[in-house]
């Protein structure tokens, strides 16, 4: 199965490389960009017949390995 | 008293370590990342460099080698563990440390030298040193800026300036018990006249004192 996993930082969490491109954006003219955070997004490709258990499945690495909650936030899309 | 320096693959700081305790006087040994057994040491140092290449997160998979559950028990025990660098980085994956680190707040490497000033010694890297006393230490590094939303880690090293927007200027963190320390400039690459500083063997020296420490209740 299709599975998207979007890793995004906590708002509490500065990403200074957001606020460098959103500068970039305004020197360009695009004042109306009025905030950038540069999350992250995995696809991946997972064995299993059920798109709830595949869910769960993928929730558990994102708590194990892929994300860190002191900084990230996490969301996971099952495409069945 | 013996010191473990655990090399995982992409770290690289991990025998200047090694030449920085052993010009200290202390017993030294470099030990595999999947080695399983620290029985034998007294304390661990995590070395600094790229672990896995930085893969996912800095020590995001460096976490789960072996040789983590062991620094994992030892801290438990009340050992001394250091993280340089990278093995920071690594000790906040793991939860042995609070917070965690992103990229410096101007997104440049830094690579020069930091004056950091002691502002806690109730710690195995500090405990040597005197509060308000001021370091030359070689900074290193991208993922410098540690932040902790938990408010929980103790900052025991803090710099002068603010090279990387590191929360409350941390350079050094400590757990609650202080045997475990976290510190992102190189200790180890200030111990000779020859590197531009000597401050850094203050740090190492604390730390090999605190595994004779850690040996002496072992052995009563």
């Amino acid at each position: 199965m299709k599975v998207t996993v979007t890793i995004d930082r906590r708002p509490e969490i500065a990403d200074p490389e957001g606020t460098t491109v959103k500068r970039a954006l305004h020197e360009l003219g695009f004042s109306e960009a009025t905030s950038v955070r540069m999350d992250r997004v995995i696809h991946m490709d997972v064995d299993g017949d059920d798109p709830d258990e595949v869910k769960a499945r993928v929730e558990d690495m994102c708590r194990q390995l892929l994300t860190n909650p002191v900084l990230e936030d996490f969301a996971v899309e099952v495409e069945s | 008293m013996k010191t473990a320096v655990v090399v995982f693959p992409g770290v690289n700081c991990e025998h200047d370590v090694v030449q920085a305790i052993s010009a200290l006087g202390g017993e030294v040994e470099l030990v595999w990342h999947r080695d399983n057994d620290l029985a034998e040491f007294d304390g661990v140092i995590l070395p600094g460099g790229f672990a896995h290449g930085d893969a996912l997160r800095t020590g995001a998979i460096a976490r789960f080698s072996p040789a983590m559950r062991e620094v994992e028990r030892m801290a438990a025990a009340g050992a001394p563990v250091l993280g340089i660098c990278n093995g920071w980085q690594i000790l906040c994956e793991s939860g042995l440390i609070p917070g965690a680190h992103i990229a410096n707040r101007d997104l440049s490497f830094i690579c020069r030298f930091e004056e950091v000033e002691v502002v806690d010694t109730d710690s195995v890297l500090t405990r040597g040193a005197r509060p308000g006393q001021r370091l030359r230490i070689p900074l290193n590094s991208y993922e410098g800026s540690w932040v902790d939303p938990s408010g929980e880690g103790r900052v025991v090293l803090r710099y002068v300036g603010d090279p990387n927007g590191s929360q409350n200027r941390a350079a050094a963190v400590a757990n609650t018990a202080g045997n475990v320390v976290g510190v992102m400039p190189h200790p180890e690459r200030a111990t000779d006249e020859l590197l531009g500083s000597t401050d850094g063997r203050l740090l190492l020296e604390s730390f090999l004192h605190s595994t004779a420490l850690v040996g002496s209740t072992v052995t009563a």
